[in-house]
């Protein structure tokens, strides 16, 4: 069993954070890199970046987002309880090198797989800016922390409850217009990368995404988590996650995470009312 | 000698009860159900007890076809498995997925006018009989020699190796990128072909034998080949088995509905989606579903859709019924459970709906034209030949390759053309010292037995070099 050390719940409740106990992964993870976690014998194979790694207490940190019934399952799971599997660093870590001026793009739970790349970049000798939204001020997260691993940092809500009123790419917008930008690392759902990868493309500036398909192994064994990146054909797994934006089929990605739609929902409404039951 | 045989061939070939066709295709349970005693013994007696047995010929571990037959033919259960076990750690599973119309009873000379000696059917039952009972006394261990191994991947080669070395005194550690034990055993091979607890129980034997499981562990990303000698061990076996999935590259390759049987087998037979919701993960249930290929992998497929409950379960194969690569068994057992072949058939396209979901395929009619290099009449497409298919789900079992994960973060292991590791096929010795490989990431898609072979030469080869050197 893989122990879970601390527990915190952000973003009122729909975020939580674990910082497990697996110290062979823990010495060999780079920014970038992901595990694959299991709740249990009847659990599902759940990918989830590492937020961060001490290598010296042999830990890991996953936020993840509450969406289905394995998060919902994970969120259940206390301090002194466990992850019956989990297993990494899979995955490429990202590529990290002195550029000049960069900016990180992060929207929802991207964040939380933003933040050791950015504090990466910048300790590489970069001048980071960074940029994060969520759709309301209570669903922000990590807001100190990529404060301290960038130069400059702007927040941005949908609603307008905190920071820039709006979607991060028009803060995006302003800062590329400013010019001198060498790379862009944008992490968020779907749409939100899509639209910054547009925007990018625009003024020519190189921008890195982390992609979130639908995994089972994360070895490259499945071909499930197959991705289109310049018209071939990629494994997100061990070609990726992260890959050149400006190349990315968005469309196809958004499409074929919807590929279990059906029975997530009912997977998940089940596990609700099993909980309910229970209270 | 001359009178006997005669009177032997009267007896015919003891049929295999099993699962009514109907029934079956409905559920995952193990579709036979094993010879009862008696069965096996007028069976066994059908043997001629060839003095150069052709049999043993064909068995590519050469197990003592005639030797174990008639301790079978005698009662003697116990002796027949304890002989089966000094050539073959997994009977329980070899009597079930072999070949055997190619390899043993292939060969068998009573084959020739009849129907040949059920020799899988005996091993299995033999091996059956042993894990139900316990009778038969473990092997004995060879002193400790203080040497420590490392064997990557639990698949039939690795644990082969496994069982070997323990049994000469040295300390095994077995890694496993899965959650669970068994390589293509367990996440590829169906239940109702090979139940999962059959793999677990000969695992556990290994582990009651000393054996060291760790799984989770993908050597090549949590722990190097490099740290591994670092740590200690003193020579590493690498069966990591041909774990790449062969994908189409035709129009609409990646609409929802399209996956490998790597995928869909996975999640079926490792994951348990078959018994949705009950375990977490989901599964495409097809009613239409199309399975491309013809080999144990396609038929496997084919066979697991209908037992999700599809309405047809078609396999769409490009050359013709005589060039199937499966097992004569799961041919006929397939068909029996009502999957329909369209044999001489290529798919040119799939068609998807505005979701992405696949409804439907174009598939190109072939004909057989000169022989290709793998010596098998090639298909060519006939020219104007093209139907549609429906379906909501396809198979892709079309053949895997080598995963390069574990070989591409491996400095000075030499590989071929294909990413296949090189290998001396004597001794299993690869181009970086101390490390050793054999099964499928040597051969290529291969067998269970091919891949135990491989496995016992190679631990012959490591235990020279740990007592003697390289
Ligand atoms: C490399 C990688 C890194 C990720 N890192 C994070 C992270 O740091 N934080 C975070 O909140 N989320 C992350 N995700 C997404 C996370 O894996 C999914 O949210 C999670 O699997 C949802 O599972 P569920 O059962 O709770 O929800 P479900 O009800 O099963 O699904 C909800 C959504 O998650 C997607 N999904 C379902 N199963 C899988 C699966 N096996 N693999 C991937 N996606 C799936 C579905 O497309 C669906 O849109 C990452 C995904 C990948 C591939
Ligand atoms: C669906 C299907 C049906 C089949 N049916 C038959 C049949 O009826 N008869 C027959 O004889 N053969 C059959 N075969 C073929 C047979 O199963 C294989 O030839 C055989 O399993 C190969 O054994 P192996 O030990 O080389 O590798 P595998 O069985 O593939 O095992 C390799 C193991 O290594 C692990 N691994 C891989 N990479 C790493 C890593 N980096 N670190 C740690 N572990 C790793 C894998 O997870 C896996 O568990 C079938 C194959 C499939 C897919
Ligand atoms: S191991 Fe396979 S080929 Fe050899 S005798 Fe047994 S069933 Fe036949
Ligand atoms: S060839 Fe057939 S008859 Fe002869 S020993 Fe082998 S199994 Fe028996
Ligand atoms: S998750 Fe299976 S190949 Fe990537």
């Amino acid at each position: 069993m893989f122990k879970i050390v601390e527990r915190e719940e952000m973003a009122q409740g729909t975020v939580i954070r674990n910082v497990i106990d697996a110290p062979k992964i823990a010495k060999k993870a780079k920014p970038g890199q992901f595990v694959i976690l299991k709740a249990d014998e009847k659990g599902e194979r759940i990918p989830l970046t590492m937020a961060d790694t001490d290598p010296e207490k042999g830990t890991i940190t996953i936020i993840y987002m509450v969406v289905g019934k394995s998060t919902a399952r994970f969120k259940d799971l206390k301090v002194g309880e466990g992850y019956m599997d989990v297993i990494g660093p899979l995955g490429k870590a990202t590529h990290i090198e002195k550029v000049g001026k960069v900016i990180c793009v992060g929207g929802g739970t991207g964040v939380a797989v933003l933040h050791p790349i950015t504090r990466a970049l910048k300790q590489a000798g970069n001048d980071v800016t960074c940029i994060i939204g969520a759709k309301t001020k209570d669903l922000l997260i990590l807001e100190d922390k990529m404060k301290a691993a960038s130069n400059t940092l702007y927040v941005c809500t949908d609603d307008g409850s905190y920071g820039r009123p709006g979607f991060v790419t028009e803060q995006l917008k302003d800062c590329l217009n400013e010019g001198g930008i060498k790379l862009c690392v944008g992490i968020g759902p779907v749409p939100m990368m899509k639209f910054v990868c547009k925007m990018t493309k625009e003024y020519d500036v190189p921008t890195l995404v982390s992609l979130n398909p639908i995994m089972v192994d994360g070895t490259g064994m499945c071909g499930g988590c197959r991705v289109t990146v310049g018209g071939e054909t990629k494994f997100a797994c061990v070609d990726g996650p992260e890959f050149d934006g400006h190349q990315v089929d968005f469309d196809e990605l958004f499409q074929r995470l919807a590929s279990y739609f059906e029975e997530e929902k009912r997977c998940y409404n089940e596990y609700c009312k099993l909980s309910e039951s229970k209270l | 000698m001359a009178e006997k045989p005669a009177k032997k061939e009267q007896i015919g070939r003891q049929p295999m009860p099993e699962q009514d066709a109907k029934v079956r295709a409905r559920n995952f349970d193990e579709v036979p159900f094993g010879l009862e005693p008696e069965a096996a013994i007028l069976e066994a007696s059908r043997c001629l007890q060839c003095k150069k047995p052709a049999c043993v010929e064909g068995c590519p571990v050469s197990v003592d076809i005639p030797a174990f037959i008639k301790f079978v033919a005698e009662g003697k259960f116990t002796d027949a498995i304890s002989n089966i076990w000094r050539v073959n750690a997994l009977p329980a599973v070899c009597g079930r997925v072999c070949p055997q119309e190619l390899q043993c009873e292939g060969k068998c000379i009573v084959g020739k006018k009849g129907d040949p000696v059920a020799i899988g059917n005996l091993e299995r039952f033999v091996a059956d009989y042993e894990r139900n009972n316990r009778l038969a006394p473990m092997p004995e261990k060879a002193p400790a020699t203080g040497k420590k191994v490392a064997v990557v991947g639990s698949g039939p080669s690795g644990l082969t190796v496994a069982g070997d070395l323990i049994l000469k005194g040295h300390e095994v550690t077995i890694f496993e990128a899965f959650h669970k034990p068994g390589g293509v055993l367990v996440y590829g091979i169906p239940e109702f072909r090979l139940p999962k607890e059959i793999v677990f129980s000969e695992v556990e034997g290994l582990e009651k034998q000393g054996v060291k499981l760790i799984c989770n562990e993908v050597v090549g990303r949590t722990v190097s080949l490099d740290e591994l000698f670092e740590e200690g061990y003193d020579a590493i076996y690498l069966g990591v088995g041909a774990g790449l999935p062969t994908l189409l590259d035709v129009p609409g390759k990646n609409l929802i509905g399209i996956m490998s049987a790597n995928e869909y087998l996975t999640r079926s037979n490792l994951m348990k989606a078959y018994l949705f919701p009950e375990y977490d993960t989901p599964i495409i249930l097809g009613k239409n579903v199309v399975t491309l290929g013809g080999g144990n992998v396609a038929m496997d497929s084919a066979r697991t859709a209908l037992r999700l409950g599809a309405d047809s379960s078609r396999i769409v194969y490009r050359r013709s019924r005589a060039e199937l690569p499966a097992r004569g068994a799961e041919v006929h057992h397939a068909e029996e459970e009502g999957v329909e072949f369209h044999f001489l058939a290529a798919p040119l396209e799939f068609k998807g709906d505005d979701k992405g979901r696949v409804i439907g395929m174009k598939v190109q009619q072939m004909e057989l034209g000169e022989p290709d290099a793998s010596g098998r009449r090639r298909p060519i497409p006939v020219e104007g030949e093209i139907y549609d298919l429906e379906c909501d789900l396809v198979i892709i079992a079309v053949g895997a390759g080598a995963n390069p994960l574990l070989t591409q973060s491996t400095e000075g292991l030499e590989l071929n053309k294909w990413g296949y590791i090189v290998a001396d096929p004597a001794t299993g010795k690869t181009s970086k010292r101390g490390v050793w490989a054999g099964g499928d990431i040597v051969t290529g898609a291969a067998t269970v037995i091919l891949a135990m072979g491989a496995g016992r030469d190679s631990a012959n080869s490591m235990h020279d070099f740990l007592t003697r050197g390289w």
